[in-house]
C-alpha cells in the first residue's frame, strides 16, 4: 500500500485486529476464590439438610441418589433450590464487584467487545446445560444433574476462555473431566459438586490472582 | 481536507505499525511471536517496525528469559495510546469527509 491506504480499509483492519487479538483480561481471581467459598458453604448446607431430612423415597441409599426419584420431600427440594440460587447470586455479585474493580485498574471497559464475546461464548453452552438439567429434573433423573452441570459448565468455560485469561480454559477442562468422573460414580454428586464449584474455583482463582491480579 | 490529512500520524502510516498498535491497545503484554502470528509478518520486518515505535516512545519493551529462551513482550505506553486514538479519530474524520 502503504501510505495512501484508504481510511475505511485502515479502520476495518484496526477493528478486525483488535477483536481477533482481544481477550477480556479483567477477570478477577479473587472472584473465583470467593465463588468457591460460597459453593463450599452451600454444599455443606445441602449436605446437612439432606442428612437430617432425606429424600422421602429413594431408589438407592447413596447420599444423592442415582436413578429415578419417585417423590421428593417438598421442604428439602425448596431448601436445595434456595441454597443453590443464593450461592449463584452471591457468586455473580462478588464476581461483578471484583471484576469491575480490576477493569478500572486495567483501563479496560467492563462492557466491551472482549467481555461481550466472552459472555456470549459462555452463555450459549451454559443456558443449554441449564435447560438440559431442568429436563433431567422433569424426568426425575436427579442423579444425572450434578455431572451434567459440571460438564456443561466446563464446556462453557472452555468456550469463553478463548476470549479471556488462559486459566479459564484450563478450569473448564478440569470441570469437564471432573463431570465425566462424576458420571461414572453416580450417587456422589454433592461431593463432586463441592470439588468442581468449590475447590477448583478456589485453586484457579488463587492461580489467576497470583499471575494477573497483583 | 488537507488539514485532516495532516492530523494523521506519520508513525502509523504503515499497515504493520497500525496493526501493532491495534493489538497492543486491547491487550496487556503481548509477546513478539504472538504479534508475529497475528500480523503475519517476518521477524525482521516486525522488529524494524517495533523499533520505530519504541523510538517514538509509543510502546514499552519487556525482555526476560523463559527457561533458556529469551522472551520479549510489548505494551502500549500512555503516549502511544493517545497518539493512536488521535490517529483513529483523524481517520474517521477523513472518512466522514469522503462519505
Amino acid at each position: 500500500m502503504e501510505s495512501n491506504e484508504q481510511p475505511l480499509d485502515a479502520l476495518r483492519d484496526i477493528k478486525a485486529l483488535m477483536e481477533r487479538s482481544s481477550r477480556f483480561i479483567s477477570l478477577s481471581g479473587l472472584a473465583g476464590v470467593f465463588s468457591g467459598i460460597f459453593a463450599l458453604v452451600g454444599a455443606a448446607a445441602a449436605y446437612w439438610r439432606v442428612n437430617i431430612a432425606p429424600w422421602a423415597v429413594r431408589s438407592d441409599d447413596t447420599p444423592f441418589g442415582t436413578g429415578r426419584i419417585v417423590h421428593i420431600d417438598t421442604d428439602v427440594a425448596s431448601f436445595l433450590a434456595i441454597d443453590a440460587i443464593l450461592v449463584l447470586l452471591a457468586s455473580i455479585a462478588v464476581s461483578y464487584i471484583f471484576t469491575k474493580r480490576k477493569a478500572r485498574r486495567k483501563q479496560q471497559p467492563l462492557w466491551g467487545a472482549y467481555s461481550r464475546h466472552m459472555l456470549m461464548n459462555l452463555s450459549v453452552p451454559l443456558v443449554t446445560g441449564g435447560l438440559f438439567c431442568l429436563i433431567l429434573f422433569y424426568h426425575g433423573l436427579i442423579g444425572l444433574i450434578a455431572p451434567a452441570t459440571l460438564v456443561f459448565y466446563g464446556l462453557a468455560l472452555m468456550n469463553a476462555g478463548r476470549f479471556s485469561l488462559e486459566e479459564i480454559s484450563y478450569l473448564g477442562l478440569s470441570e469437564v473431566i471432573l463431570g465425566l468422573i462424576c458420571m461414572a460414580f453416580l450417587g456422589y454428586g454433592l461431593i463432586f459438586w463441592a470439588l468442581g464449584f468449590g475447590l477448583l474455583h478456589i485453586i484457579y482463582g488463587i492461580l489467576m490472582y497470583v499471575r494477573h491480579d497483583r | 481536507m488537507k488539514g485532516i490529512i495532516h492530523q494523521l500520524d506519520k508513525a502509523f502510516e504503515s499497515r504493520i505499525r497500525l496493526g501493532i498498535m491495534s493489538v497492543l491497545t486491547v491487550n496487556e503484554w503481548v509477546e513478539f511471536n504472538e504479534l508475529k502470528q497475528l500480523l503475519d509478518v517476518t521477524d525482521g520486518n516486525l522488529a524494524s517496525h517495533i523499533a520505530a515505535l519504541e523510538k517514538k516512545g509509543f510502546l514499552e519493551v519487556r525482555k526476560r528469559f523463559v527457561g533458556k529462551k529469551p522472551n520479549t513482550s510489548f505494551r502500549i505506553s500512555q503516549a502511544g495510546r493517545k497518539a493512536f486514538e488521535h490517529h483513529i479519530a483523524a481517520l474517521e474524520n477523513l472518512l466522514r469527509q469522503q462519505g
